[in-house]
């Protein structure tokens, strides 16, 4: 279990790491929506259903499409 | 010169910090106040999730700062999108390919009647308003992936949301008016645990549901939907 958490914990922080240094936004917007993913995993972990649920469904869902969303209004590289 | 003002402000700004996070205990209960919720809240409140006695009907009033940042955070969203000119671009958007049309049409009527669920029994299981209204508007995302030409009338994604706000508020004036203060729970209790139970908080969180539900389709179709309604004109 704490090794599964530890590995959770490294791919966010890789995840996190991509979506700041990326030059294409496209990938740092996947690779944010990733990131949130993985928080809303060990929110569970933590016990705390509700702010997973709240996690999963806006900042890995929804916040991700807007995103898209905008991009493809806008460019696509920085 | 300058630098080293700063980096001195800085060591002085984290001293103070420091000394004030070491006299707080690590991993012990601070406060009696959440014990006090943890023991009492069912009793109080007849909500069997403690968030969302906590949420709605101890910092009720809280919520309703919180929904009007989110009404807030929409209104500037929109206004930007509607003063913001068009650039003209090929209007022709690419039909979604098989597997994605068939899947969320499928999915469609479950994501939306599962966002439906969570908001309900927000006062018996996990989630609530925000996290149901979320869910659905991810349905209606499914909605419009499929279905990109898809027209839908934004009057009244406003007016539902305006009217649910709106009820948000007038039941707590009925809290007022029943009641002893704004948001309170005059409607009887029931027993904890069963659907109707809880007085008001399943009725605001419905509310809730609806009004976060149809703000968030509300930016998702003033994004997606854009360009047809200009071509229609």
């Amino acid at each position: 279990m704490i090794y599964f958490t530890i590995i959770l914990i490294s791919i966010m922080l890789l995840c996190g790491i991509i979506a700041a240094i990326s030059k294409d936004l496209l990938f740092a917007v996947i690779a944010a929506g990733m990131a949130s993913f993985i928080t809303a995993i060990l929110f569970v972990f933590l016990q705390a259903p509700d702010v997973a649920m709240a996690e999963a469904s806006i900042g890995a869902a929804l916040v991700t499409a807007l995103f898209v969303l905008a991009l493809k209004k806008t460019k696509r590289s920085e | 010169m300058k630098k080293i003002i700063a980096i001195l402000f800085l060591l002085v700004l984290s001293y103070g910090i420091y000394l004030s996070i070491n006299s707080i205990p690590f991993g012990v209960s601070k406060t009696k106040v959440g014990n006090y919720y943890n023991l009492n809240g069912v009793k109080d409140t007849g909500a069997n999730n403690i968030v969302t006695a906590v949420v709605l009907n101890y910092r009720g009033f809280d919520t309703l700062g919180e929904v009007t940042v989110l009404f807030l955070a929409v209104l500037g969203f929109s206004t930007i999108l509607f003063t913001m000119k068009k650039k003209k671009s090929d209007n022709m958007p690419t039909p979604p390919s098989l597997i994605l049309s068939i899947g969320c049409k499928f999915l469609f009527p479950f994501v939306l009647l599962f966002g439906i669920y969570i908001f309900i029994h927000g006062h018996l299981s996990p989630g609530g308003g925000f996290q149901g209204g979320a869910v659905i508007a991810s349905a209606f995302l499914l909605f419009y992936l499929v279905k990109p030409s898809e027209k839908s009338s934004k009057k009244s994604f406003q007016l539902i949301e305006s009217l649910s706000g709106m009820a948000f508020i007038v039941i707590g004036i009925l809290g007022l008016v029943f009641g002893n203060y704004f948001l309170s729970n005059f409607l009887p209790k029931g027993i904890a645990g069963k659907l109707i139970s809880a007085g008001i908080i399943p009725l605001i969180y419905i509310f809730i549901g609806i009004k976060v539900g149809s703000e968030l389709t509300g930016i998702i179709d003033r994004l997606m939907g854009k360009n047809n309604e200009k071509q229609v004109k």
